[in-house]
């Protein structure tokens, strides 16, 4: 059936990578083309703030899939090559470089890039990354190389300004993050656990400055300066800005498809274009356990969506149903998150010592999310008790002395 | 150098070779069906879950406190589970045989 027929990707990274091995494996008989404009053979993205940028890494390590598994599955990866365009009516992409490709299924797996906030002066000054991809942490990696004072200012204290905060400290950076919130995560989570990684990152001997809202980059040669409205100034060899993303949607709102933040799409991954998939953190989506329409950014979604889109492109109707999920790695402090606790009305910490608890959220009773420090057991019995709907007792939650297990109202 | 065999949901036996990183790199590397290592060997996904051989227990060793309890996401958890990303690759475990546990 999908013998003659060719099933095109845009994004070749955990959403689409993970897309074309799942059609495989699903049965899909006709070409399979996964094309991208980075160079790299698809990579893993979670470690280029931790461990790959800590342990200075090599990209080899940390392949999505060996080169010749793409061969075995006869998935044609068509790396360096920038999609410019899609004519739907005809059906064909086109490339930068002028050539064009049919489809009879496109993917669009396109993911995001970094935002590069208006600052005065960014674009002109050296040594200013963001990190997106391992290019990014190429140029990271070289400028602290070369820089002396190894004085580092990270623009953003959300999850991936903090994780570059400590690899860059556990690699002997002087490191300041600049935060515009009062509080650091403060987009993510509660105070609680922004305290708590403010204080971790202090005891690191990483600086965090809230309330700092910059204004100018100013260099000179090398050297940069990091002005903030309030006047404070950051001398600094290297800049990291990590302060959120922007989604890559161009590709199809500039042909009509639906958007709203994000390439909207069914549960089945399907944009409003019957031939048109999208996956990954490109997609807003519907999410069947919290009733709310979301854009995700993790390696859960990009992955679970790949499977969904797989299978329905192959006729096997299904559903994308999925909990959602995350980790951060920052020191020797592991971060797990089960469920979505936008809109919690009350939450519980329940304290297992300095440096191992977890914060439960709840509406109405009904438990959303659970965010776990060094706390794998509590991630755990979260994601059963949420898929469950399991009705918690609040105060045998809170006491550590009762065994998680034993904290139901049945 | 470590030999290391994988038996797939299929019964079909795949042995291979490493000498560093951790076995599921190593699986993941080999095309090994079953072990997709989506967190990239951080203990946080829990899609490398083998069995290890009865005999090859001691040599492998028993799941640290995080790994065990990710495993009991798996409804399949035996005393027998790792997480593979959680095994370093190294002659000490030269030999042995681990079955994948992923079952669709
Ligand atoms: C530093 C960092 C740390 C992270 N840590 C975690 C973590 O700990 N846990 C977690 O769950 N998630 C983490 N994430 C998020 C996770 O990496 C993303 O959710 C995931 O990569 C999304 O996959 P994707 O395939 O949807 O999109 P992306 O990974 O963004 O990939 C999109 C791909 O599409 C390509 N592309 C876009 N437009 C075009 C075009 N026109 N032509 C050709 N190619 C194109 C891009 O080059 C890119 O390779 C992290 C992300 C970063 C950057
Ligand atoms: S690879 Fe994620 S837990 Fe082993």
């Amino acid at each position: 059936m999908s013998q003659n027929k060719t099933c095109v990707v845009i994004g070749a990274s955990h959403g689409g990578v993970n897309f074309a091995f799942a059609l495989r494996k699903e049965g899909w008989k006709g070409a399979i083309v996964l094309i991208d404009k980075d160079q790299t053979t698809p990579y893993h993205r979670p470690p280029l703030s931790k461990k790959y940028l800590e342990l200075e890494d090599s990209i080899q390590n940390n392949l999505l899939k060996p080169l010749e598994s793409y061969e075995k599955d006869n998935i044609t990866l068509s790396l360096g090559k920038e999609v410019a365009k899609i004519d739907k009516e005809n059906k064909t992409i086109s490339l930068s470089d002028g050539t064009s490709q049919k489809y009879d299924v496109l993917v669009l797996a396109t993911g995001a890039r970094a935002f590069v906030p208006p600052i005065s002066g960014i674009n002109k000054a050296k040594n200013v990354f963001t990190l997106r991809n391992a290019k990014d942490v190429e140029g990271i990696r070289t400028a602290f190389h070369n820089s002396k004072q190894k004085n580092i200012v990270v623009i953003g204290g959300g999850y991936i300004g903090l994780e570059t905060a400590a690899s860059l400290k556990k690699l002997g950076a002087n490191v300041t993050v600049l935060e515009r919130e009062e509080r650091i995560l403060a987009r993510v989570t509660t105070p609680y656990l922004s305290e708590f990684f403010a204080n971790l990152h202090k005891a690191n001997g990483v600086h965090i400055d809230v309330d700092k809202s910059v204004t100018e980059i100013q260099s000179d040669g090398n050297k940069n300066t990091v002005v903030c409205a309030d006047g404070t100034t950051y001398p600094s060899d290297l800049v990291v800005v990590g302060v959120g993303i922007r989604v890559n949607q161009e590709l199809a709102s500039d042909i009509g498809l639906e958007i709203n933040n994000g390439i909207v799409v069914n549960t089945a991954t399907q944009t409003s274009e019957k031939d048109i998939y999208a996956i990954g953190d490109c997609t807003f989506h519907y999410n069947k356990i919290y009733d709310v329409h979301v854009r995700l950014e993790s390696v859960q979604n990009a992955v679970d969506q790949a499977k969904v889109a797989a299978a329905n492109i192959c006729g096997k109707a299904t559903v994308y149903d999925a909990l959602p999920w995350f980790w951060s790695d920052q020191y020797d402090v592991k971060l797990q998150i089960v469920g979505l606790s936008q809109n919690f009305d009350s939450y519980v910490v329940r304290n297992e010592g300095a440096m191992k608890f977890s914060i439960w959220y709840f509406k109405n009773d009904r438990l959303l999310a659970v965010d776990a420090i060094n706390n794998a057991k509590s991630y755990v019995m979260g994601t059963k008790f949420i898929k469950t709907e399991a009705k918690i007792d609040k105060e045998k939650l809170a006491d550590a002395a009762v065994n998680i297990k034993d904290v139901l109202i049945n | 150098m470590a030999k290391i065999t994988f038996i797939t949901k299929d019964g079909e036996k795949v042995t291979v070779e490493g000498d560093s990183g951790n076995v599921m790199q190593l699986a993941v590397n080999n095309g090994v069906e079953g072990i997709d290592g989506d967190c990239g060997g951080v203990c946080s996904c829990a899609t490398c879950h083998v069995f290890v051989a009865e005999n090859d227990m001691d040599k492998v060793g028993e799941a640290g406190e995080i790994e065990a309890d990710m495993l009991e996401l798996e409804d399949n958890v035996s005393d027998f589970s790792r997480l593979c990303c959680q095994i370093e690759v190294s002659e000490a475990i030269d030999g042995i045989e681990l079955t994948v546990a992923k079952e669709d």
